[in-house]
């Protein structure tokens, strides 16, 4: 590979890049020479800590897989109702009477300016004092609820980013043939700003997995990095081995969808139907809050 | 309604002036680390370049809670990593630093590069035939430039990584969010009260910086 930052490597530069390689290997090497002699210390290596997630089904029909099924109903539930709540609050900010564009404004901009973390805890304590919810339940609302009210106003942004980046003779031409208002964002602006907002809309769900995380170690959600609790619990204590096995887990689930966004944006850029005109989230404006991490 | 700030019992400022902390060294960590991940990644080593790469797609696709979390149960309490401390509270705290630099380091990478990205190449090529070597290209031409338009993008993660901090409270950091958990249970009949007092806190820490950073970020753009 050749990039315009360096020049294709000569006879004395292939050297310098062997010695480069070597000393980083070696430094990698280290690293994981005193991990692993770290873990084996601790006895953390032995094949019985390992050997429950390939052996045992028990361990995925038990913990993993309905931890996993948990964290999968979080984030799908919070989707499908941000999603919509999300929608309506982007065109609000679009609106054309000021008192709505205001109120709606706030609203996203406040909600995106608080730690979700403490939207999932207010919303808690809320279904326990206002509600009799059952405790049971009560973690997967909070958390569903949290992550509502942080993904609407986030979604807003890309939706109204995404409507934005159409380019206004769409408008004019809506109003020419004598749609009204609410006519053109259904059946024009809308329909080709999801071109626009599919990449970004895919990477927030995976933020959106990431942060149910949270729901587990602070509400009790039995999401997937719950289960490490009762995992360590049952099969003699291997933390390493159930961390490295649940990371895992979050990492493929977060490495397709990521790759399906990056697709969908390649998609975008290509397609003749539309613009080419993609929403990327990092660079929507920061507002208050903003931060796609 | 607001009578818990009078008494005395919780120390508001002593939990954001923590989450403040957590922020300032998390940023200037993840600044340092994750300029060096993205000076890997466009690097002539394949070795490196194969290791960022790896890095920022494993470290992105975790949640930070499990980063955090796995520093807490896995390098401090299994593998006995105390990083210089005796005080478990100190420990927590270095801990969770630790874990958000390994995380925000990734996003201050993927920003970096975006910005490598939008220095025009022929300034490279300009600076290649003047013999410069990649280093001094990166070091003196490069980063300069890139780091100028990606003003706004790293205020968005420094943004983020503020709101993150709250994930500290995972491994019992006290920082903001642990003492509103401990409030909202001892004053049920005030959460609304607590709740817009942190929020408050919250608007005040974000939104100056979000201010004073799209300002710095509009002054130093490079006008192409």
């Amino acid at each position: 590979m050749t990039s315009v930052l360096y020049d294709a490597p000569g006879p004395k530069a292939k050297t310098r890049n062997i010695i480069y390689t070597v000393v980083f290997v070696a430094v990698l090497g280290l690293v994981a020479w005193w991990v692993l002699g770290a873990m084996a210390d601790k006895n953390q290596l032995a094949a019985e800590k390992w050997s429950p997630f390939v052996k045992d089904s028990n361990v995925w029909t038990t913990f993993l897989l309905p931890g996993l099924l948990e964290t999968l109903k979080a984030a799908g539930l919070a989707l499908a109702i941000a999603l919509p709540l999300g929608a309506l609050l982007g065109i609000g900010r679009l609106s054309d009477h000021a008192w709505i564009r205001v109120s709606v404004g706030t609203v996203v901009e406040f909600f995106r300016a608080i730690p979700v973390l403490m939207l999932m805890l207010f919303a808690s304590a809320a279904f326990a004092g206002f509600t009799d919810l059952d405790s049971d339940i009560r973690p997967l609302y909070a958390v569903v609820t949290g992550l509502v009210l942080y993904n609407a106003s986030v979604i807003a942004e890309i939706v109204r980013a995404g409507i934005l980046s159409l380019p206004s003779g769409q408008t004019d031409a809506a109003k020419a043939i004598g749609m009204t208002k609410s006519q053109t964002m259904a059946f024009v602006l809308l329909p080709q700003a999801v071109t626009a907002m599919l990449p970004a809309l895919v990477s927030q769900l995976v933020v959106i997995v990431k942060d149910t995380a949270l729901g587990g170690v602070l509400l009790g959600l039995g999401e997937l990095l719950y289960q490490a609790r009762p995992i360590t619990a049952n099969y003699g204590a291997n933390t390493i081995a159930t961390l490295v096995v649940i990371s895992l887990i979050y990492i493929v689930l977060n490495f397709i969808l990521t790759s399906i966004a990056s697709a969908l944006e390649r998609h975008a850029r290509r397609t003749k139907k539309t613009t080419g005109a993609v929403v990327d989230i990092k660079k929507i404006d920061a507002g208050l809050g903003g931060g796609a991490a | 309604m607001f009578d818990f700030l009078d008494s005395g019992q919780y120390d508001l400022l002593e939990a954001f002036w923590v989450t403040v902390k957590l922020t300032v060294y998390s940023a200037i960590g993840s600044l340092i680390w994750g300029t060096l991940l993205a000076g890997m990644r466009v690097g002539p080593v394949p070795m490196m370049r194969a290791f960022g790469t790896g890095y920022v797609n494993v470290v992105r696709n975790t949640p930070l809670t499990v980063i955090i979390v796995a520093c807490s149960l896995a390098l401090n309490q299994t593998l006995g990593v105390t990083l210089g401390s005796e005080d478990f509270k100190v420990i927590g705290f270095r801990l969770a630093v630790l874990g958000l630099i390994a995380y925000t380091g990734t996003f201050v990478c993927e920003a970096l590069r975006s910005g490598i990205n939008t220095v025009p190449v022929g300034q490279a090529e300009a600076a290649r035939a003047l013999g410069l070597s990649f280093t001094q290209v990166l070091t003196s031409i490069i980063l300069p430039q890139a780091f100028r338009s990606v003003v706004a993008p790293l205020a968005n993660v420094l943004i983020a990584l503020t709101k993150n901090t709250t994930v500290a409270a995972a491994i019992g950091v006290a920082e903001a969010s642990l003492l509103m958990k401990e409030m909202i249970e001892n004053e049920a009949d005030a959460i609304f009260a607590v709740f817009s007092v942190f929020a408050f806190g919250f608007i005040v820490l974000t939104l100056p910086t979000g201010l004073v950073l799209g300002w710095v970020a509009k002054r130093v753009a490079v006008k192409r």
